[in-house]
């Protein structure tokens, strides 16, 4: 038989495909980590990866990381006679984009040494052999730090996954319900308001309809928002209505329950009746326009993380850009997030909040695995955190850092004595962010004008799909 | 490819004809061997070598890794990124069955056959039909402003046209005299429609601009003395002689439309997923849901709609070769 040169090719091309193929996912059998890998190196280049930007996102974060982190790390290592070369790479995304490059870049076996992560993600992250922990990694050094001691369980279980963890965690938050005073005033509503129920947000936000060119409430849903909708939206309300999310006991996620029906209908009745924006749940930009709407005093009652008070709307023009607001203090009020109703949220809590963080992670394929350690334990000294905290105000994982900072914010001292008591944590299951994007599917079924019950119905249709029907509570 | 059969005797062939018509006398009779070339067998496969690895490394391993990608669990992320199990055609059937993939794949259509074999298609014969005979000052403006809609990179119109459509600032509010109307919101797919035609008509009218002038002025100018009036001429003379290019010029832009991802810039696929044709389907279902061999069995159903639609035009292409011939 003769075979054309075109056919040969082909066949050729199909056999070596076909060769290849085998490769994937074979990979992981290959790369254990030597945690003493150039150790005793007398040049180092790191890079560290995070979703900030000078002048942009996270603008103060940025900043610490070039003028303080870099140059203090380089003169410490200087000192050891080693000529270290840092930099940083930065970015100015929604989080979901950042995640994405950041997997594609793990993926491949590149990406930066340390790199910046939502604890959320890292479920995903370890299933996957993206990221390895620190025990493997780094050996002794990370198990002996000395900074430890002043991060709190709760706050290193967010980096923490099957009982190891995976990094340092940066911080903490907390979600409240802020609202603008000044139009509060105009609506005859109190400046010290703090609502008991679902109903005293629904009947501010009645009041707040008659003051003109006013989006009464922002909840936010969609997909476009991401995590945003789950965290300071689904999440929260869901806790006020007395499960969490998933049920660790049974391993179920909450599926078509009445809960999920009556944060959906809670949904309804605000995006349905003129009390929210439905049109800025669907815009791709959507949350960045909440946030300028709400700056510019065009939103009366907005949910958000500490992050929207630190980051967002800040009163520095050179840390929020155009979203700053110079009278926040004076402007924007909090409240905590209610139950239900009195008593109605989870262990009974008559308020309720969802919280995270994120933190420092190494890449497992490192050429420097003991200096990359080292920047990230530099990263999170008690000197370096102080000087973040004093760009920026926030929770920090150290405890020794807050109880000399926080007390100069109003709102992040409320955060840490109110909210973190009574707050939830999201699962650090590999499948949440799959549940996550379902969640934000079914809010936009109703923002678009499904009926809760339907979406429920079509929500608890893709959580079975991505958990198994084993794993889906709810009738 | 005209190098695949015997070599048995290897002459250099005289220059400048390839073709198989003789013309005069200058060359001999023509082969039996079918080298026309007359490179021999060995010189001609070392010459097609490197265009065929191309091919080889760029279109067919890429086509079948994506067939096998298609045949596992794969993700970007978790443990299916680990350690893929083989579905056999789950993720196929899955596609198939999922109301969201059909729902695309009709938008995908609406988008195509709105955009560009309608719009692009039409818009541009009739640009090029009506500006053949304006001033040159005329038609220079008209082919610098199509074109500049063309060349100008995606990122760059896609901002443009971000500010154009703007609910709040947006220049068409402006123009209009309209108030928080969210075009791209609330029209998603009219919008990516015409953002497409705007931005994809120049080739269609160069295309024909070239074509219309191969129509004979001696046919026009015969049709014109036999009374026929614009449309008829239209009609009768110049359409049949510019099928071929019509075939052409649709087959080119169908197949770019159906793989056109700059709709994402403008709409992300929303709102709800009222916008979102096969490539941003791919897009969110393999990168951001992290479902790679999902993706990758709704890219090679896309790869075969497209074989399916060349193969098509290239059929019409042939039967009008026949019936001209």
């Amino acid at each position: 038989m003769r075979l054309s040169p075109r056919a040969t090719l082909l066949v050729s091309g199909l056999a070596a495909s076909a060769l290849l193929s085998g490769c994937v996912g074979a990979k992981s059998a290959e790369d254990s980590s030597d945690p003493s890998a150039n150790a005793d190196a007398k040049d180092v280049t790191l890079v560290i990866n995070a979703n900030d930007i000078v002048g942009g996102k996270n603008s103060a974060e940025a900043t610490w990381i070039t003028e303080k982190v870099i140059p203090g790390f380089v003169a410490a290592q200087k000192a050891k006679g080693v000529t270290a070369k840092v930099t940083f790479n930065g970015a100015g995304v929604e989080d979901e984009q950042y995640k994405t490059k950041l997997e594609l870049n793990l993926k491949t076996g590149s990406g930066s040494d340390v790199f910046a992560a939502d604890g959320i993600w890292l479920g995903e992250l370890a299933s996957a052999g993206y990221v390895k922990p620190l025990d493997d990694v780094v050996g002794a050094a990370a198990k002996g730090w000395d900074g430890w001691s002043q991060i709190s369980k709760a706050v290193q279980q967010n980096l923490t996954f099957k009982d190891q963890l995976y990094g340092i965690p940066n911080g903490t938050d907390g979600r409240v319900l802020y609202f603008n005073k000044k139009l509060f005033a105009q609506a005859g509503l109190p400046a010290d308001w703090q609502p008991t129920s679902w109903a005293d947000i629904l009947a501010a936000g009645q009041a707040l309809k008659k003051v003109k060119g006013v989006t009464p409430i922002q909840i936010n849903a969609g997909v476009p928002m991401g995590e945003a909708t789950t965290a300071q939206g689904f999440l929260p309300l869901l806790a006020g209505t007395g499960k969490p999310l998933y049920d660790d006991s049974s391993a179920k996620w909450q599926g078509e329950t009445q809960g999920v029906k009556d944060v959906l209908g809670f949904y309804q009745q605000i995006y349905g009746s003129g009390l929210g924006d439905p049109r800025m749940q669907q815009d791709k930009a959507g949350r960045d326009q909440s946030f300028a709407e709400f700056s510019k005093g065009k939103i009366g009652i907005l949910a958000e993380g500490d992050y929207f008070w630190r980051s967002v709307i800040c009163p520095s023009k050179d840390d929020c850009a155009t979203t700053s607001m110079a009278d926040r203090d004076d402007v924007v009020g909090w409240a905590k997030i209610p139950a239900k109703q009195p008593g109605a949220g989870v262990n009974g809590q008559d308020f309720v909040s969802v919280s995270g963080g994120s933190g420092w992670m190494l890449n497992p394929k490192t050429k420097y695995p003991q200096q990359a350690w080292e920047l990230m334990a530099f990263m999170a000294s008690k000197e370096m955190q102080t000087e973040l905290s004093k760009a920026q105000i926030r929770v920090s994982a150290r405890g020794d850092v807050n109880s000399e900072t926080l007390k100069n914010d109003p709102l992040l001292s409320f955060i840490s004595s109110e909210i973190l008591p009574l707050t939830t944590y999201r699962p650090s299951d590999e499948k949440y962010n799959e549940v996550s994007l379902a969640i934000q599917q079914a809010t936009a079924d109703v923002v678009g004008g499904a009926s809760p019950d339907k979406a429920a119905q079509t929500f608890k249709a893709s959580l079975e799909k991505a958990v198994g029907g084993d794993h889906v509570a709810g009738s | 490819m005209a190098t695949t059969s015997q070599a048995a005797d290897v002459r250099p062939a005289p220059a400048g004809t390839p073709g198989p018509a003789p013309s005069g006398q200058r060359a001999p009779t023509p082969r039996h061997d079918g080298d026309v070339v007359g490179l021999g067998r060995a010189r001609a496969v070392a010459f097609v070598a490197p265009a065929m690895v191309l091919v080889a490394v760029f279109l067919v391993f890429p086509a079948a890794w994506t067939l096998y990608l298609g045949l596992l669990d794969y993700s970007l992320t978790g443990s299916g990124a680990k350690a893929p199990t083989f579905v056999g055609l789950g993720n196929y059937t899955a596609a198939l069955s999922d109301p969201a993939f059909a729902k695309s794949l009709y938008l995908t259509l609406l988008f195509v056959g709105g955009s560009a074999v309608l719009g692009q298609n039409v818009l541009g014969f009739f640009l090029a039909w009506y500006f053949r005979t304006a001033s040159r000052v005329a038609r220079t403006t008209l082919n610098v402003l199509v074109l500049l809609a063309w060349i100008l990179p995606g990122s760059v119109v896609a901002f443009l046209w971000q500010a154009l459509l703007d609910r709040r600032n947006g220049t068409l509010n402006a123009l209009l005299g309209t108030t928080d109307m969210a075009w791209a919101i609330d029209h998603p797919m009219a919008v990516i429609i015409i953002f497409n035609i705007w931005r994809g008509t120049a080739f269609s009218m160069l295309l024909y601009t070239a074509a219309l002038g191969t129509v004979p002025r001696s046919h026009l100018e015969v049709a014109r003395m036999a009374g026929a009036g614009s449309w008829q001429q239209l009609r009768d003379v110049v359409l049949p002689t510019v099928k071929r290019h019509i075939l052409t010029n649709t087959l080119l832009i169908t197949l770019w439309t159906f793989n056109d991802f700059s709709p994402y810039l403008l709409t992300g696929g929303g709102p709800n997923n009222e916008s979102e044709i096969l490539p941003v389907y791919i897009y969110k279902e393999a990168i951001i849901g992290g479902h790679l061999g999902y993706g990758s069995a709704i890219s090679l159903l896309l790869l075969i709609a497209n074989l399916v639609i060349a193969v098509l035009y290239i059929r019409l292409l042939r039967t009008r070769d026949s019936e001209a011939a």
